[in-house]
């Protein structure tokens, strides 16, 4: 399978990334690259193997519900740009 | 006009259960209602660079609590995702939710309209972090963003496409948000938005086997907003087909203020999510024995307690049913019952009479009455053994409620104790004859009516405190006599 240069402006509007067609036809190479290596990868026979989710084996370790963080707003708000009664401000956004 | 009878309404279920954990799923961040914004929002809860989640154990033990409680299987393995999507009050551009393994999987919930009992199946439910709040007015045209319930532990409960009616739905709505305050998982609090839901709702003609086109109604956080929301959807959906249109799969928004849905986003330019594992944090694993130890500190449940009500108690299964609505409201019943030792039957009837009306009227829970089960216990003695008659034990019980005390102390008290002494009623009786001789006349002559008048002249001479029953009869006695 190969991407089409609209997958790319797709992908890249998806993550609010700003391309010119110029980059979009030079990811559009690298990304068909990779996808060639995940389609060599995809022939190897995984018949009766478990699919891993994660690198590394093991568990996730598991926290006691405890609060342990004490209020930090005035540090956290230090480099915010902009702030009003307690709120981050930001430029306005309705779904 | 609504559900015309050649078309069925099909209903799924999605619910966002705000997990009542003192801490946050994935920080040490409290998740309290109501402190100042951003004063609970730490720097994992604020995605700063290189901070990482770590899970709370608090969490999934009410994930699992709920998925015993609903016979869903626990998985022994889940696996959290990335869902990934661009909002300010998402600061790491995506939420860590689960999608391929889920921690509950399957399970169902029995609920009944009408006295009809259903069985609605679970598809999974499964653990995610909620987003903070965006705050869009007086912010001189920008936002404000208050990150408090970023990462506040939810439990989203997914249900199959089961329920063929808005009452069938707000049944389920109604049947789980008990089920999770009973076990505790949940303060079901609406109002705050702890209990949440979505409606996935299609029609489709009576007797077809494949599901119509659904849109999903969101923005439903009270039983009433889900009912209105499905009754208008079904309709809008209806009308449309009907009209010679299709319906388009659709994200919808319920507004309460102008009662109707409204599109929000189609399938079309619908979010991709590109929903991958996280690589932050290691499949979440629960052995057996971590699942039998919380599976031996579940409270019986309701359900079983409806059942048990009506056979150890003789209860009807109404009452049963009521009296099981909450686990405050039972474990009063049980504790009134153990402190009375008398008929479990006149228990309930004071419990689904005075006690709910005074707790509905003070928005009280039962564990916050004014009159306790002991006190209540007190009450009922006195009205078993006669010393009080309904209408007094009301009054006994309106005192208790406003000002405390013990049902004897205010009987003394008040010289409210009901008038049982034969000397003293037929004095009462005999006063009432002589000063009555048109109604004494007129029973004679054959009316039965008259009889009522006497009877309701003696309890107004002894102040309502009189035994009816006995006065019936001595009066019945000196009049035949």
């Amino acid at each position: 399978m190969s991407l089409s240069i609209d997958d790319v402006t797709r992908i890249a509007h998806l993550a609010r990334i700003s391309i010119t067609a110029e980059e979009a036809h030079a990811t559009l190479a690298q990304l068909n690259d990779i996808f060639g290596m995940i389609e060599r990868l995809a022939r190897v026979d995984t018949e009766g193997i478990e699919p891993m989710s994660h690198p590394l084996g093991g568990a996730q370790r598991l926290r006691e519900d405890r609060v342990t963080e004490a209020d930090a707003r005035e540090e956290n708000m230090k480099n915010a740009p902009a702030r009003e009664d307690g709120l981050f401000l930001v430029p306005r956004v309705i779904e | 006009m609504n559900v015309r009878a050649d078309w069925e309404v099909v209903i799924g279920l999605e619910t966002h259960a705000q997990l009542a954990t003192a801490s946050k799923i994935f920080s040490g961040s409290s998740t309290r209602f109501g402190a100042p914004p951003n004063a609970q929002a730490c720097a994992v809860d604020l995605a700063l660079p290189g901070v990482l989640p770590v899970l709370n154990a608090g969490a999934v033990e009410c994930a699992v609590r709920f998925g015993l409680a609903v016979g869903a299987t626990i998985a022994p393995r889940s696996v959290f995702a990335r869902k990934n999507y661009f909002y300010p009050d998402l600061p790491k551009g995506y939420q860590i939710s689960q999608y391929e393994i889920p921690v509950v999987q399957g399970g169902s919930l029995a609920i009944a309209v009408d006295g009809v009992e259903k069985v609605v199946r679970l598809t999974r439910a499964h653990l995610e972090e909620d987003a903070g709040k965006s705050l869009h007015e007086d912010y001189h045209g920008m936002s404000g963003i208050d990150l408090n319930r970023a990462g506040t532990p939810l439990l989203e409960i997914v249900t199959e496409p089961d329920m063929r009616s808005a009452a069938e739905a707000v049944a389920y709505a109604r049947a789980l948000h008990a089920l999770v305050v009973w076990l505790g998982i949940c303060d079901g609090n609406m109002q705050e938005g702890s209990f949440r839901c979505d409606a996935n709702v299609s029609v489709r003609p009576r007797g077809q086997a494949a599901y119509g086109t659904r849109c999903e109604i969101k923005n439903l956080n009270s039983f009433r907003f889900l009912e209105r929301a499905i009754l208008h959807e079904v309709d809008r959906q209806i009308a449309l087909i009907e009209d010679g249109g299709r319906v388009v799969q659709e994200t919808r928004l319920y507004d309460p203020e102008r009662d109707h849905t409204r599109s929000m986003r189609s399938k079309e330019d619908a979010m991709d999510y590109r929903y991958f594992p996280d690589p932050d944090l290691l499949p979440l694993e629960i052995s057996a024995e971590t699942v039998e130890r919380i599976r031996a500190s579940l409270p019986e449940l309701p359900a079983a307690m409806r059942a048990r009500f009506t056979a150890q108690y003789g209860l009807p299964a109404y009452d049963a049913a009521t009296l099981t609505a909450s686990r405050s409201l039972a474990r009063y019943f049980e504790a009134a019952l153990t402190a009375f030792g008398g008929d479990p039957k006149l228990v309930s009837n004071w419990m689904m009479g005075e006690l709910l009306s005074r707790l509905n009227e003070t928005e009280r829970d039962a564990e916050a009455a004014a009159v306790t089960p002991d006190m209540l216990a007190g009450l009922l003695k006195r009205i078993a053994d006669g010393t009080l008659s309904g209408k007094l034990a009301k009054e006994v019980f309106a005192i208790l409620w406003d000002e405390g005390g013990s049902a004897d102390a205010i009987i003394a008290a008040r010289g409210l104790a009901q008038i049982s002494d034969t000397g003293a009623l037929e004095a009462i009786v005999d006063e009432v004859l002589a000063a009555n001789p048109k109604s004494v006349e007129e029973f004679r002559a054959g009316k039965e009516k008259a009889m009522n008048a006497l009877v309701g002249q003696a309890m107004k001479a002894s102040r309502g405190k009189a035994n009816p029953a006995q006065v019936n009869a001595i009066l019945r006695r000196k009049l035949s006599g």
